[in-house]
């Protein structure tokens, strides 16, 4: 009969000091959002739009200032042919996976982020016990591999007082992934009518934030947009779980906002 | 392959009324059928598509059959095609005759449908609704007072995908067992229509997010044979490398879900801690933990970052996983839990279309990597772990040897790696079809890919191995009970998204 006990004390400690102190995050080499520069964008010139798969980048009217894209990272999926296709460099690939913000307009670019208002959280009661219930409304697993992957030992979620619950009638914060399929619209809302008051709503993944590959269609939606009110989005096809958790100590107030204007602003 | 006449030594034209006695022919000489799928070759001239194979490691006969009168249901013959007709029946509206069961399979019961979504007068935007929820339930004849039902889902504990499961129960006693699938049918197949190949890569990637690899895969290797293009090796080498890193992480998952299930938390958190190194490793090599963005037709987007850690890495993982593997192993409250639970048996997994851990579990000797080798498989020593037992034991040695051999072969690569260009330019054919396959860590993939005249995609098939082992999963629940039902689930390791797509 072996000792699993003693195996696991002898392992040590196998959890990063991240995010409550300086060190590894465990997300060398990952790449996030394309980061755009607009002054290095040529005039006339299509390339990004065209390749990108769910409109993340489209061209602005000309006139409106600000660069000659509309770069929206709520429907960005991450997939990195915009920077293989650009030929100026005016995207680039980047490890910008914070993306976690209050407010959905934050996720699309914009030339002076600093002027953002951060929304004042309402959750100083929660700052060291959150309760969440997960629920995917028609995701393709990638999600839930990253999410799952937050309790395993290396990111030890517990540890902040961060908790899925099993209930929805314990729990504070509706999770949700995917782009709302028909059939999972009702159970999804029928999930968040059973959580008590104060509840928030937190948008985890592309698809759940506005659709990703599997918008439109047949059977998908366009994730919660006009489904529940959302009060934290974070896009990435999947968001690690770095990017999870700095997502929700965000919103706890414990760190603060990265992503503002579609860029991340120290 | 490029078009259906180019190849008719693999494409046979059948009449409705030749079906019965091919699929027979099949059954006898111990082949297989692995899929059926409709499209429509021209606007209003609808096809079936069947998939067999003669023997396992035969070539694949693909019969094509003309949509016109009466339509026999092959359900009979070969069990597991039901699901694939039942499918083909919501979304194009097929009927066949003889099915033993019609009801709806991937669109819910109770769902408003102005036409088929695969017709070409479905409504353009349109998005599906329920008028009612239904629930599909056979009736309990007899002493109804004492069976109970207990639906659960499709909201269930945990992070867990979206199901709904039906228990009928008495007591400990589990009577009969439906699983509800299919509520996060987000209708991918469709999505593919009008993409060119490069840029459906990206969807490929995202039908099943722990499958990205395999998907793509497939799904690349399918035009590559409709376009004749030849893949350079260096990029044939790095496809397996991807394709075995993605079996290491998800066997390693396999493991701590399943340890989970029998209250180990040590296991537990022994298996999903090297499951995120393997993860990590993932990142390192290509900016993406689920290895996405980096294959696309034709070979690779770009190379793998430096290589050189990888191997000494591994082998740190394959002493630390041996370890692992020999304490479970050696753990008698966690093998009591295993040991003649959820028994599939042989000829039902044979029937009912088990494949790949679940299959070889329950004694058939079935990989794709071997018999119809792809990448650069056919260079390498493929060994393909099997056992008798076809229990949830069985099911975890096959992964757990896998998990053995997945790090020989990454390491088998890392020494034969050639160098060499990536990517070779693939010319779409107009009016081409091609198919694709993969082993996924789950079992097999396939991918039916059709291309229109101006050389997008007109219809995308994906069968994928969850679709068929959640079709074989209730055979081994029936009649079992309730304590045992979450470890036989996880001894499956299936995937919900894979099987909804």
């Amino acid at each position: 009969m072996p000792l699993w006990t003693l195996l696991g004390l002898m392992a040590g400690n196998q959890t990063a000091p991240w995010p409550l102190s300086d060190g590894d995050d465990g997300q060398a080499g990952l790449l996030g959002m394309p980061r755009y520069r607009p002054e290095k964008c040529a005039d006339g010139c299509e390339a990004c739009a065209e390749v990108c798969p769910t409109k993340a980048i489209t061209l602005r009217e000309p006139g409106q200032g600000g660069g000659r894209l509309n770069v929206d990272y709520g429907r960005c999926v991450v997939c990195q042919l915009c920077t293989e296709e650009c030929p100026t460099g005016a995207m680039t690939p980047s490890a910008d996976w914070a993306f976690g913000v209050r407010r959905r307009e934050d996720l699309v670019w914009r030339e002076h982020p600093a002027a953002a208002q951060n929304a004042s959280p309402s959750t100083a009661a929660f700052r060291r016990s959150l309760h969440i219930r997960h629920v995917d409304a028609g995701s393709c697993n990638g999600c839930e591999s990253e999410l799952q992957a937050l309790n395993n030992p290396f990111y030890n979620l517990h540890r902040l007082g961060i908790f899925f619950t099993a209930s929805p009638r314990f729990a504070d914060l509706l999770l949700v992934t995917g782009a709302v399929t028909y059939a999972m619209r009702e159970p999804l809302r029928a999930t968040y009518e059973a959580m008590p008051e104060p509840r928030w709503v937190m948008a985890v993944g592309t698809c759940a934030v506005s659709g990703g590959i599997a918008e439109g269609g047949y059977a998908s939606g366009h994730g919660l947009e006009g489904v529940l009110p959302v009060d934290v989005y974070l896009p990435g096809c999947p968001p690690n779980p770095a990017a999870i958790m700095q997502a929700l100590l965000m919103f706890l107030g414990r760190k603060p906002q990265r992503a503002k204007g579609g860029q991340l602003v120290e | 392959m490029s078009t259906a006449e180019e190849v008719a030594q693999k494409v046979v034209l059948m009449k409705p009324d030749d079906l019965p006695g091919a699929a027979r022919e099949v059954l006898v000489g111990g082949g297989r059928m692995q899929m059926a799928y409709a499209w429509y070759p021209r606007p209003g001239r609808l096809e079936l598509r069947y998939l067999s194979g003669k023997a396992v490691n035969l070539p694949f006969d693909i019969w094509r059959c003309p949509v016109e009168g009466r339509i026999p249901s092959l359900a009979n013959v070969w069990p597991l095609l039901s699901w694939y007709e039942r499918e083909i029946s919501d979304l194009f509206g097929v009927e066949f005759t003889g099915a033993p069961d019609v009801h709806r399979l991937v669109l819910h019961e109770g769902v408003e449908l102005p036409k088929p979504p695969f017709a070409s007068d479905y409504p353009p935007g349109h998005t599906l609704s329920l008028k009612t929820r239904q629930r599909l339930l056979p009736e309990v004849a007899g002493a109804e007072r004492d069976v109970q039902l207990l639906p659960f889902g499709p909201v269930r504990a945990d992070v867990l995908e979206s199901a709904e499961f039906l228990f009928f129960y008495i007591g400990e006693a589990i009577l009969f067992y439906q699983p509800q699938l299919f509520f996060k049918h987000r209708g991918m197949e469709k999505r593919f229509e009008g993409l060119t190949a490069e840029r459906a890569v990206v969807t490929a990637e995202r039908v099943s997010g722990v499958g990205s690899v395999a998907h793509a895969l497939a799904f690349c290797q399918a035009v590559e044979s409709a376009s004749n293009c030849l893949v350079p090796p260096r990029a044939l080498f790095l496809r397996v490398l991807l394709a075995e890193m993605e079996r290491l992480y998800n066997h390693l998952h396999y493991l701590g879900h399943l340890a989970h299930t029998t209250t180990l938390k040590v296991a537990e958190a022994e298996g999903k801690f090297l499951e995120e190194r393997v993860k990590q490793f993932n990142g390192r090599l290509t900016g993406s933990r689920l290895l996405r963005s980096i294959l696309t037709v034709g070979g690779l987007r770009h190379d793998v970052g430096p290589i050189g850690w990888l191997a000494e890495e591994l082998e740190a993982l394959r002493k630390r996983y041996a370890i692992y593997a020999r304490r479970l192993e050696n753990t008698d409250s966690h093998l009591d839990r295993l040991i003649t639970t959820g028994l599939l048996d042989r000829q039902v997994a044979i029937d009912q279309g088990a494949t790949g851990p679940v299959q070889r579990g329950s004694g058939l000797d079935r990989d794709l990597r071997r018999d119809h080798p792809y990448a650069a498989y056919d260079k390498l020593p493929v060994e393909v772990a099997v056992r008798q037992a076809g229990d949830g034991h069985a099911r975890a040695q096959v992964r757990m040897a896998e998990i053995h051999n997945s790090i020989a072969l990454i390491q088998r690569v890392l020494v034969m790696l050639p160098d060499g260009p990536l990517h070779a330019d693939c010319k779409v054919i107009p009016n081409s079809e091609g198919l694709g396959w993969s082993e996924s860590p789950r079992g097999t993939l396939f991918y039916a890919v059709h291309f229109d005249a101006n050389g997008k995609l007109s219809r995308v098939k994906i069968k994928s191995p969850s679709f068929s082992n959640w079709r074989a999963f209730p055979f081994t629940v029936h009649g079992s009970n309730m304590m045992d039902y979450a470890i036989n689930e996880a001894t499956f390791g299936l995937t919900i998204a894979g099987c909804d797509r």
